[in-house]
């Protein structure tokens, strides 16, 4: 099929209509407003549920009640609305309940500005809501992978009973790419033995994160670390980009990480053997392929839109083998890249 | 002999954790009742709310979720919009409905989503101790009212059953109370006529009991009905306050 030009956002709401989305709920925030508008029409046109939402609070708990049901729902918003989502997003991981939360991260703290960001990375990866738990994090960088990744969302939430987040910018949301609309209309779904969908036949079914007897509380924890332990063992991804013989090995994401492609092309024109690991999960981040890099001659430099979050992941896989430097811009400034030549060439001395 | 009353199919056999004089059990009775006459207890999906109703899905012996604290609105939306043949009801105390939850109780009715809201008023929050609630009287004694409510201080008794009826979503709303028989029976009618608007699609019900919490009102059973009938009423009076279904 031919590729057809279209905003990340765009791109990410066929990618959820393919996976087979029953229910859209979301609440008008920039720079996402592409996605509401979009599902408004599509939604309803297909007869399935849209909902605009009073607020973020209550959008993200329409997905906890369709989710929970086996349905597949999903919000969006940007980072002042995500900070609201984390209660929706602390229950669902206590109840294992799957659905899919995209954050198109705008410049912080507070209201910040509607420029792309990437200073949410602590908020998704570390928790962002209370308690022990993890949301399964991708980092699409360009709108086909805002298409594929979240067509495939859908299922690895429901795989793990887990909420997964798309964390994006509104670099990558705004920017019109051509896009291979490439995957097949899901239709049929595995059958989910836990959801609420009536006690037709069975036993009645309760979801719920209460567990007040003694020490049940706990084996729930131990066995949500159980699962997040076979989630790092199987999804940690990450593109390797001219590693082999690298002596400067960036670590990117998102938006920075197209910006630092261009500046390690420029870096082997100078004869610097410059490469690049990119994180496509942020959680369960990629720490085995970067290990595998670190060594004493390799210097690794973490190239973020924000002062400093990812580079923390970054010196824990490395763990001291190989140095760790940053290069960044926060409140919506974007790392050019000549910025990330000049550090590798800084680097290089 | 002939067995001519026993304990609804909609109740499970757990012994209720409900404190001794609470309404609650009541109320629950009266649900499982409705829905077991409606017979749709195997297409029904409740949402418990936080507060002392948590532990709802415990006793009532269909599907159930949690919601968080206030959300209960929201989630039932997600779970009716995406499942319109079943019967969705939230049951909500007065924090989380009335305070925590204020807005999404006011958007899910205005939306008119064809669900079941049971909001059971005690005029204090139970869970935690007896603290004030939207629901508390002017002059009643809580944890964090030690003088009494006194308006200048915090305000009026929020009436969200008025409050409701404003909005053209709603299609039922009536205020019942359990602290008689007569009034008991009074009760069962409105919930299973709000359950019986879901099954025919008529939209928005909302029922609002008025319920008796001895133990955190610091009254004896008995002392806490009296007090439903002389005090508590006479700042939410009984009755149908709308019925658009007629």
């Amino acid at each position: 099929m031919a590729k057809k030009l279209v905003k990340g956002n765009i791109a990410l709401c066929e990618g959820a209509l393919a996976a087979g989305l029953d229910a859209y709920f979301g609440y008008p925030i920039t720079p996402q407003n592409e996605v509401p508008a979009y599902m408004s029409n599509k939604m309803v046109s297909l007869g399935k549920a849209f909902v605009q939402a009073e607020s973020e609070l209550a959008a993200a708990n329409m997905v906890l009640g369709a989710c929970a049901t086996g349905k597949r729902a999903m919000t969006s918003s940007s980072s002042p609305g995500i900070s609201l989502k984390q209660e929706a997003l602390s229950y669902m991981a206590g109840m294992e309940i799957p659905g899919v939360i995209v954050n198109v991260q705008r410049g912080g703290p507070g209201l910040g500005n509607i420029a792309g960001s990437q200073a949410d990375y602590f908020q998704a990866v570390k928790g962002g809501g209370h308690g022990d738990y993890h949301l399964i994090v991708f980092a699409p960088n360009c709108a086909q992978e805002m298409y594929e990744i979240t067509y495939e969302s859908f299922d690895i939430a429901e795989k793990y009973r887990n909420p997964v987040m798309l964390l994006c910018d509104g670099i990558v949301g705004q920017m019109m790419e051509p896009v291979d609309f490439n995957k097949e209309q899901k239709t049929s779904f595995a059958k989910k033995e836990w959801c609420l969908d009536g006690c037709k036949g069975r036993e009645p079914r309760s979801i719920k994160s209460l567990l007040m007897a003694d020490g049940v509380l706990e084996q729930h924890n131990l066995d949500l670390q159980k699962k997040y332990e076979l989630i790092r063992k199987n999804e940690a991804r990450a593109e390797l980009y001219q590693v082999e013989d690298a002596e400067i090995i960036i670590v990117s994401y998102g938006i920075s990480s197209r910006i630092s492609k261009n500046a390690i092309k420029a870096a082997r024109a100078n004869g610097i053997k410059a490469g690049m690991i990119r994180p496509v999960t942020l959680w369960p981040f990629p720490t085995e392929a970067i290990k595998k890099y670190a060594k004493p001659a390799v210097k690794f430099l973490s190239v973020e839109l924000c002062l400093g979050q990812m580079v923390e992941d970054v010196r824990l896989a490395v763990n001291g083998v190989s140095s760790v430097d940053f290069l960044g811009r926060a409140g919506g400034g974007i790392v050019s890249d000549k910025d990330v030549l000049n550090k590798i060439m800084e680097l290089k001395k | 002999m002939n067995k001519i009353l026993s304990k609804p199919e909609s109740l499970k056999d757990n012994p209720l954790s409900y404190c001794p004089g609470c309404g609650h059990g009541i109320i629950h009775r009266l649900i499982a009742e409705a829905v077991d006459e409606l017979g749709i207890r195997e297409k029904t999906i409740a949402v418990a709310p936080v507060g002392c109703a948590v532990f709802a899905y415990d006793y009532f012996n269909f599907d159930t979720t949690e919601a968080p604290h206030g959300r209960p609105p929201a989630v039932a939306t997600g779970i009716k919009r995406t499942n319109p043949d079943k019967i969705v009801f939230t049951y909500q105390g007065d924090g989380d409905l009335a305070a925590i939850g204020t807005a999404e109780t006011i958007h899910c009715a205005n939306r008119g989503e064809n669900i079941t809201v049971i909001f059971v008023n005690n005029a204090n929050y139970g869970m935690t101790g007896g603290q004030m609630a939207p629901t508390t009287l002017i002059g009643q004694v809580t944890e964090t009212t030690p003088f009494g409510r006194d308006p200048l201080r915090e305000g009026y008794p929020v009436k969200v059953s008025e409050l409701l009826a404003n909005l053209e979503g709603t299609k039922y709303i009536e205020r019942v109370t359990v602290f008689d028989a007569p009034h008991v029976i009074q009760a069962k009618k409105a919930i299973k006529k709000a359950f019986q608007n879901q099954v025919e699609g008529n939209g928005y019900s909302f029922i609002e009991v008025i319920s008796h919490c001895p133990v955190d009102w610091g009254k004896t059973p008995l002392e806490a009905v009296k007090w439903v009938e002389e005090v508590f009423l006479k700042t939410f009076p009984l009755g149908v306050i709308k019925d658009t279904t007629k």
